[in-house]
């Protein structure tokens, strides 16, 4: 086995771990934080794509390695977006988790907005 | 000649690891937050330094050797600063959790 | 086997185990610490694979940036009410297979590689010189997904806008809710008058070597950020509200170059986003540049989180 098998498999279980932890977890910046790890997985796999692919002298293909940079910046800007929206919620509703279906909660927020 | 550098730079980057693994188990092993970053400075200084002191006869060059040495240099400087305010905050709030 | 397998081993065993943690980790704060050490360690990962570039950014963005960014709402959700949803083990052990059945099949495909890699790497070496780049990344970025790399742009300002529109009506247009890290402190102001003129010779440095090594203008542009949030947090600069004047023509500045540059590759040289032939490497810098300071203004803005504070007169 090789290195870029190696770093492909951690790739596939950071997306296990990531998905899991998405999953479970009911906290939303704890869901945000396992949805980056689930992320940075494809990222890996894709990043074995690109040393599988190295030819022309290159270490790895460029094509590949050039969207995965496009690909972090805009996982950092969804994560901001996100992690504002959470912020929000907690202005709004004085609770940071989701799921909350007590009526209580939903006349607050429907009084806010 | 070349032997001989070799032979430097694989002492120095041992004896640097050495460091990094003694801060490391001081970090872990030390009962409380001041003794812990006293482990850690020794890392960053000395382990890192002598890291960086034994690839300096590897690189291409004046430009690559100041940049290792201006790497360790900005290194020492975070290490400081934030060792003070971590301990800043511990004295502030008083335990030594 | 041979001492780079060993290492590699190590890191991966590292890497999986930080992530666990940080998935289950009981304190949200320890998690956020543990995502930025696990952020730094996947950056080695990406030097084993031969991406420089790749490795330069997710340490930049992955760790440092989205680090700063989640340990801001860690301390503002201190407080927050508590979690009192609990789902119950045999839901979670549910959960835990069918994950592990969606790594495995990852696996699967990882272990079984196609006949004929297919690989566009011969083609952007064949044309690379044209571009008068030497780093083909850059040239990826720049000359053959051009339109990719725009929309990036236009991406983090959609998402700046997102984060600003959050904003209650009281304050809109006000000032960015940085002041949850600020405690004065001679220390990190000495930091903070100290580091910035070395970042941003860094930052300068990384946007110009781009061309020909790893590095360029997102990596120039989160450095320049993270110069521009320390001098904010220490207390030297205030935190600018957003509506400033000279604030917005800065976000844009990159785009909008970069647009310009593609509406006259039209005419110049018959295609959206061509360069005449000759100007490539001089346009792209100029291009660069523009993006550093656009994408550190976008970057430090994000981080920095939604409005909190009404504009002062």
């Amino acid at each position: 086995m090789n290195a870029a098998t190696l770093f492909g498999l951690s790739g596939a279980a950071l997306v296990g771990i990531g998905l899991y932890g998405f999953v479970t977890n009911p906290e939303p910046l704890r869901k945000i934080l396992a949805f980056n790890l689930l992320g940075s997985g494809v990222f890996l796999v894709f990043g074995v794509v690109s040393r599988r692919a190295a030819a022309s002298g290159l270490g790895g293909d460029p094509v590949p390695q050039a969207m995965v940079i496009t690909a972090i910046v805009v996982a950092f800007a969804a994560t901001a977006m996100a992690i504002a929206l959470v912020l929000r919620l907690l202005q709004e509703t004085g609770r940071s988790t989701l799921g909350a279906d007590s009526p209580g909660d939903t006349d607050r927020v429907s009084g806010n907005s | 000649m070349n032997l001989a550098l070799d032979i430097f730079t694989v002492s120095a980057v041992s004896a640097g690891a050495l460091f990094f693994l003694a801060g490391t188990v001081g970090l872990l092993r030390f009962p409380d937050s001041l003794t812990r970053l006293h482990a850690l400075t020794k890392v960053d200084n000395l382990g890192l330094g002598l890291v960086v002191l034994g690839l300096l006869p590897q690189t291409n060059g004046l430009f690559g050797a100041l940049k290792l040495v201006s790497i360790w240099l900005l290194v020492q400087l975070s290490g400081a600063i934030v060792t003070q305010l971590i301990a800043g905050t511990v004295r502030r709030r008083g335990s030594n959790g | 086997m041979t001492i780079f397998a060993v290492f590699d081993i190590g890191l991966v065993v590292l890497i999986l185990g930080i992530a666990v943690s940080t998935i289950a980790a009981r304190d949200a704060f320890a998690a956020v610490i543990g995502f930025v050490v696990y952020g730094l360690l996947l950056s080695i990962a990406w030097v084993r694979l031969a991406a420089v570039d790749v490795a330069l950014t997710e340490a930049a963005i992955g760790g440092g940036m989205t680090g700063m960014l989640m340990l801001g709402a860690v301390a503002r959700l201190r407080f927050a009410g508590g979690n009192d949803i609990s789902i119950s083990l045999p839901v979670r052990f549910a959960t835990a297979v069918l994950c592990a059945l969606v790594a495995a099949g990852l696996a699967i495909a990882v272990l079984s590689p196609p006949d004929a890699i297919p690989t566009l790497a011969p083609m952007v070496m064949e044309n690379l010189a044209q571009s008068g780049l030497g780093n083909p990344v850059a040239g990826v970025l720049f000359v053959y997904r051009a339109l990719d790399t725009l929309l990036e742009k236009v991406v983090l300002i959609l998402a700046l806008l997102g984060v600003w529109s959050l904003a209650p009506d009281s304050v809109w247009g006000g000032i960015p809710g940085l002041r949850v890290y600020a405690r004065r402190s001679s220390t990190l102001t000495f930091l903070a008058q100290l580091l910035p003129p070395v970042g941003i010779v860094v930052a300068i440095y990384m946007c110009w070597v781009g061309a020909k090594e790893p590095g360029g203008a997102f990596q120039g542009g989160t450095v320049l950020a993270a110069m521009w949030l320390l001098v904010m947090i220490a207390g030297l600069k205030r935190v600018p509200s957003i509506g400033q004047p000279w604030l917005r023509p800065l976000l844009v500045v990159g785009p909008v170059i970069f647009l310009a540059i593609g509406l006259a590759g039209m005419v110049l040289a018959n295609a959206f986003l061509a360069y005449p032939p000759g100007y490539a490497k001089p346009l792209i810098v100029a291009v660069e540049v523009a993006l550093t300071l656009s994408i550190g203004v976008a970057l430090g803005l994000l981080a920095a989180g939604p409005l909190e504070q009404a504009q002062q007169q």
